[in-house]
C-alpha cells in the first residue's frame, strides 16, 4: 500500500476530526478517545460540502461515528455507512500511525464506498 | 337557508361563528355587536389592568363573517324576518341568534348611579380612571366577579373592601367552611371583608363624588370607588318586545335544540333560559353556540344542562366547585394554618361521589370532578388525606375540559389515533386547555398514562432531561463531559447530547467553550466561532450592541468584507453578516475585527443573539424612554450567555413597539413609569405573541426580573427548547412563572441571582481569547497537511455584485 504521512498522532485532539488532503482527495481523519484512528470521504454525500471532518464525534449502540455538521445525519467510522439512511455511505480509507508516531493514510478503500 | 344574522358579538357568538365557519356553513354570517370591538376574552378580562392589550383579548373574527360593531339593534320585525338598527337600516334574515349576553345587576339603592360595573373594556377603562385619585374602593358582592374586581382594585393601588350580602365569600361555590379559610386567605393579603352585609346607600359628597358606602346598619365604609358585582340579568329586552316568550324572572326561554319560541329565532349564552336556568360560565354557553350551529346546519344534538364545576385562583387562592353541593354523607379535611379546606359530598350508601369544595388546594378538583356521579375510585379519606387521588384511572366518558366538553376517551383517541405526544399538541387537537387551563395537569397526566411512552431521555446516551442533567451536573460540581457521561450515562455521547452538555457546562462555569475536552463537544459553529453556511464556508457576525455603531466602525466592517472577499448582508437582529470566510480565514478577519474594538456576536451560539432597539427618545419625537441605551445595557449583560436554545430580546422606546419586542423571548416596552416585560415571544417557525409578565418596572426590577427569568429558563428547559414552548409547558404557566421569579415561590432566586452575577463578573470575549491561544488558532486550518492551501472544493460565482457559493454536483 501507498501511505501518505499526515502530521504527528499527538496533534489529534481525542473525539474531533481533521482533513487531511493527500493525492487531491480529502480525507477525513478522526482519532476517538480509545485512540483509535479512522478515516473517512471527506464530501457529505447529504450536502454536496466537504465537512464531515468538522462533525461531532460520538458512538451510536457502542459504534463510533461521525454527524455531519450540515444536517447531522450520523455515519459510521467503521464502515463508513450512513446509519439514518442505509443506501447512503462514505469511503473509508485506511489509516495507521506509522514510524516517529505520524499519522499515515493509504487511500486504498478498507471498505467499498456505495453509492 | 343562506343568512344568518347574529345579534350581540361577546364570547358566545364567536363561538357560534367559529362553528358555523369549521362546519363550513356556506350562507352569509353577519354578527351586529354593540361594543367598538369583536368578542373578546372575559375570562382574563382583568389582566386588560395589568398591560394587556385589548387587541390581545380580543378573537380573531374568522373569515368570511360580516360584522358590524358599534352598532345597536333596536327592533326584530318577526314577519319581515329582519332586524331594525339605531342607524335606521336593516338586516334581513332566514336565521336570527340572539347572543345578547347580560347585564351586571345594579341594585336600586340611593346614590347607585356614581357606582361602576366590571364587565367590558370600557368598565374597566373608567374603574382605572377613577382609581387614579382614590385610596379606598369597595366592591359590592363576594363572588367569583366580586373577588376577581377587588383584585383588580388592589392592582390599581387601592385598599378594597368587599361587601357582600351572604354570611361568606363565594356562597355559590363552596360552604360555610369554605367560606371562613378564604376569607382568611384573603384578609391576609389586606383586603377588608364585610360579609353579611347589604347596602343602604353609595354616599356622595355635593360634588357627586363618592365618599362612601352606607351598610344598613348604620356604619360607613369609606371609599371614593364603588363597583358592583352582585350578579346578571339577561339582557332580553329585544326578545321580549319583540313577544318571544322569556322567563318570570328574566331569560329568553329556549328548547334543548337553543330554539326560542319563534322557529326562526335561536338564544344562546347569558341570555337564554335553556331548562330554567340562565348560565353565566364560559362552558355551558359554549356549548349552547356549539348546539345552535349544528341545529341551524341541520344537525340534532341538544343542550341538557350543564356541569357548573367550577376551579380558578383568586387573589392567589385556588377555589372550586364540583358536583353537588350538599349529600347524605360528607368528609372535611381542614387545615387552618396551612389555609386548606376540602369537602366530599358522597351518596348514603357511601358509595357515589356527589361533588366536593376545595379551598387552598385545588388537587381534588382535577382529579375527582370526572368520578361525580360514580362510584369512589377510593376511601375518602384516601382521597382527601393521602394525595391517593393522582394515582387515578379516569373513565373515558369523563370530562376533562369543562370549558370546550372535551372528555378523557377525546384525548385517548387524540394520543393514540393522531400521535400527539405532547400538552400543546392536545391543545390543537381537541381545544382542550385551551379556555382557562384548569385541566392541563390533567391532559398531561393522560399522557402519562396513555402508555406512549414520552421519553424524556436525552438521547441514548443518557436517561436523564436536560434539567435534570443541569441538576446533576450543579448539584454534583461536574466539570467535564467526561466526569458526567462515566458517572451518569453510558457509550461516549453525540451529536445530541455533547453541545446540550458543553451548554449546561458554559451557562454554570461560564468557561472558555474552546478549552481542553470542551472543543470537543461543540457543533461545527461553536468549534470555529463562526455559523457554518451550505458550502463549508462560515459567516462572522460582530456584536453591534443595540444595533448602535460609529461610522468609523461600519467603515471596518466594509474594508474587511472587501479585503477578504466577503458577501454582506444586514440582518433582523440588527448587525451585519459576512459570509464566505474559510476556516483557515476566519482567524485574520476576527484579527481586523478584535483590533478595531469589536467581540464576537455569538451568532453561531445557543446563546444571547441581539437586543434589537428602536431610537427611543433620544431621537424619536414619540419615545418615552431610552430605549438605545437600555437594550445597549442588556446585550452586553447577557452577550456570551449559553441557554438550551439561541435568545432574542428587544427594547422598544414607546407603546408603538418599533422594535418588534413581542415577538422576542423577553422583549422590554417603554412606559411613561417604566417598562413592561414581556417574555416568551417567538418569530420563527411557529410565531408567539410574548406574553405581559410585569408592568411598570423601574430599571433595577427590570434587570432583575430578567436575570431570574433567564436563569430559571435556563435550569429548567429541555435541550433546543425556545421560551415560547417552555413557558407552554411549564405546570402553571405565566402565573407560576412569576410566583417563581417574582414572589420567590421556590426559594431559589438568590441562587439564580448569584448565578447571573457569575456569568457577567467572568465573562470574557471569546474571540478575543482564541485568537490569544496558539493552540486553539491551530485549529483553524484547511489541511491538517497543507495549512496554508484554501479548500479548492469552494467555488464562488457573482451576483448583483457580490459572491455567491457554487456547488460541485
Amino acid at each position: 500500500m501507498n501511505w501518505t504521512t499526515i502530521c504527528a498522532f499527538e496533534a489529534l485532539l481525542p473525539e474531533r476530526g481533521v482533513c487531511a488532503l493527500v493525492e487531491g482527495t480529502q480525507v477525513a481523519i478522526f482519532r476517538t478517545y480509545d485512540d483509535d484512528l479512522y478515516a473517512l470521504g471527506n464530501l457529505d454525500p447529504f450536502s454536496g460540502a466537504y465537512v464531515l471532518s468538522r462533525g461531532i464525534v460520538g458512538t451510536r449502540k457502542g459504534e463510533p461515528t461521525v454527524a455531519s455538521p450540515l444536517h447531522k445525519q450520523v455515519f459510521s467510522l467503521v464502515t463508513g455507512r450512513c446509519l439514518d439512511d442505509e443506501a447512503v455511505s462514505v469511503p473509508v480509507y485506511s489509516v495507521r500511525v506509522g514510524d516517529g508516531g505520524r499519522v499515515e493514510v493509504s487511500l486504498e478503500q478498507r471498505v467499498e464506498a456505495g453509492v | 337557508m343562506n343568512r344568518i344574522v347574529v345579534v350581540g358579538y361577546g364570547p358566545t357568538a364567536h363561538r357560534l361563528v367559529e362553528t358555523l365557519t369549521s362546519k363550513g356553513f356556506g350562507g352569509t354570517v353577519t354578527v351586529i355587536g354593540e361594543e367598538p370591538r369583536p368578542a373578546y376574552d372575559r375570562v382574563h378580562l382583568t389582566s386588560y389592568l395589568s398591560g394587556t392589550s385589548a387587541e390581545d383579548l380580543t378573537y380573531e373574527v374568522p373569515s368570511g363573517i360580516v360584522t358590524r360593531l358599534n352598532t345597536r339593534v333596536t327592533g326584530i320585525d318577526r314577519e319581515a324576518r329582519q332586524v331594525t338598527l339605531a342607524d335606521g337600516g336593516i338586516e334581513p334574515y332566514d336565521v336570527l341568534v340572539l347572543a345578547t349576553g347580560s347585564a351586571p345587576f345594579v341594585p336600586p339603592v340611593p346614590g347607585a348611579e356614581h357606582a361602576y360595573v366590571y364587565r367590558t373594556i370600557e368598565d374597566l377603562d373608567a374603574i382605572r380612571t377613577a382609581a387614579k385619585d382614590a385610596v379606598e374602593g369597595i366592591v359590592v358582592g363576594g363572588g367569583l366577579l366580586g373577588l376577581e374586581a377587588a383584585d383588580a382594585l388592589r392592582a390599581l393601588g387601592l385598599k378594597a373592601h368587599i361587601v357582600e350580602m351572604s354570611p361568606w365569600l363565594m356562597p355559590r361555590q363552596v360552604d360555610e367552611g369554605g367560606g371562613s379559610v378564604l376569607k382568611s386567605h384573603i384578609e391576609g393579603l389586606g383586603l377588608s371583608v364585610h360579609a353579611g352585609a347589604g347596602v343602604q346607600e353609595i354616599v356622595t359628597d355635593g360634588a357627586g363624588q363618592v365618599t362612601g358606602l352606607l351598610k344598613p346598619d348604620g356604619t360607613l365604609v369609606d371609599a371614593q370607588v364603588v363597583v358592583f358585582s352582585a350578579g346578571i340579568r339577561p339582557r332580553d329586552e329585544l326578545a321580549r318586545s319583540a313577544g318571544l316568550e322569556v322567563g318570570p324572572r328574566g331569560g329568553i326561554v329556549v328548547d334543548s335544540g337553543m330554539l326560542t319560541s319563534d322557529p326562526f329565532i335561536y338564544a344562546i349564552g347569558e341570555c337564554a333560559l335553556a331548562g330554567g336556568m340562565v348560565y353565566g360560565l364560559v362552558g355551558p354557553c359554549n356549548t349552547m353556540a356549539e348546539v345552535a350551529a349544528d341545529r341551524i346546519m341541520g344537525g340534532a344534538s341538544a343542550f341538557e344542562g350543564a356541569d357548573m364545576s367550577t376551579k380558578l385562583k383568586l387573589l392567589g387562592v385556588e377555589v372550586a366547585q364540583f358536583g353537588a353541593m350538599d349529600g347524605a354523607l360528607d368528609v372535611t379535611y381542614m387545615d387552618p394554618v396551612a389555609g386548606v379546606y376540602k369537602k366530599l359530598f358522597i351518596s348514603d350508601d357511601a358509595q357515589t361521589l356527589l361533588g366536593g369544595i376545595c379551598v387552598g388546594d385545588a388537587s381534588p378538583y382535577t382529579q375527582l370532578r370526572p368520578f361525580v356521579g360514580k362510584s369512589l375510585p377510593a376511601s375518602p379519606s384516601d382521597l382527601l388525606f393521602s394525595g391517593a387521588g393522582a394515582q387515578l384511572d379516569l373513565p373515558d366518558e369523563a370530562q376533562v375540559c369543562s370549558c370546550n366538553n372535551v372528555c378523557a376517551g377525546d384525548i385517548r383517541t387524540a394520543i393514540a389515533d393522531k400521535g400527539v405526544t405532547d400538552v400543546p399538541g392536545l391543545k390543537a387537537c381537541t381545544r382542550a386547555g385551551t379556555t382557562c387551563g384548569s385541566c392541563v395537569p390533567m391532559l398531561k397526566q393522560l399522557l402519562e398514562k396513555s402508555g406512549v411512552e414520552v421519553s424524556k431521555a436525552l438521547c441514548e446516551h443518557f436517561t436523564y432531561s436536560r434539567a435534570e442533567l443541569f441538576d446533576i451536573v450543579r448539584v454534583r460540581g461536574i466539570t467535564t463531559f467526561s466526569e458526567l457521561i462515566t458517572q451518569h450515562g453510558q457509550g461516549r455521547g453525540c451529536d445530541i447530547c455533547k453541545p446540550a452538555v458543553a451548554s449546561i457546562l458554559a451557562s454554570l462555569h461560564n468557561g472558555h467553550v474552546l478549552e481542553g475536552e470542551r472543543a470537543t463537544l461543540q457543533d461545527t459553529n461553536d468549534a470555529f466561532l463562526a455559523n457554518i453556511q451550505k458550502n463549508g464556508t462560515y459567516s462572522v457576525v460582530p456584536r453591534i450592541p443595540g444595533g448602535e455603531i460609529t461610522p468609523e466602525k461600519l467603515i471596518v466592517i466594509g474594508e474587511v468584507a472587501r479585503d477578504f472577499g466577503l458577501y454582506t448582508k444586514i440582518t433582523g437582529g440588527q448587525r451585519i453578516d459576512l459570509f464566505g470566510a474559510r476556516v483557515d480565514q476566519l482567524p485574520e478577519i476576527w484579527r481586523r475585527l478584535v483590533d478595531a474594538g469589536f467581540e464576537s456576536g455569538h451568532a453561531y451560539g445557543k446563546a444571547l443573539r441581539t437586543v434589537k432597539s428602536c431610537v427611543g427618545s433620544t431621537w424619536c419625537r414619540y419615545g418615552v424612554q431610552d430605549s438605545v441605551g437600555m437594550a445597549i445595557a442588556l446585550e452586553l449583560r447577557y452577550r456570551g450567555l449559553r441557554s438550551p436554545h439561541k435568545l432574542k430580546s428587544a427594547v422598544s422606546g414607546c407603546a408603538r413597539e418599533c422594535a418588534e419586542a413581542r415577538s422576542k423571548d423577553f422583549g422590554i416596552i417603554a412606559t411613561e413609569q417604566g417598562w413592561n416585560l414581556y417574555v416568551g415571544g417567538n418569530g420563527g417557525f411557529k410565531p408567539r405573541h410574548a406574553d405581559l409578565l410585569a408592568n411598570d418596572l423601574t430599571t433595577d426590577e427590570l434587570i432583575r426580573t430578567i436575570d431570574r427569568f433567564l436563569m430559571f429558563y435556563i435550569r429548567t428547559a429541555d435541550r433546543l427548547q425556545r421560551t415560547s414552548t417552555w413557558l407552554e409547558s411549564l405546570d402553571g404557566g405565566l402565573d407560576y412563572l412569576r410566583e417563581v421569579i417574582m414572589e420567590d415561590s421556590l426559594g431559589i432566586c438568590a441562587d439564580l441571582d448569584a448565578q447571573m452575577e457569575r456569568h457577567t463578573a467572568t465573562y470574557a470575549d471569546e474571540w478575543a481569547a482564541t485568537l490569544d491561544d496558539p493552540e486553539k488558532l491551530s485549529r483553524f486550518v484547511s489541511f491538517v497537511n497543507a495549512p496554508g492551501v484554501p479548500d479548492p472544493s469552494i467555488v464562488f460565482s457573482s451576483e448583483r455584485g457580490q459572491i455567491k457559493p457554487v456547488m460541485a454536483q
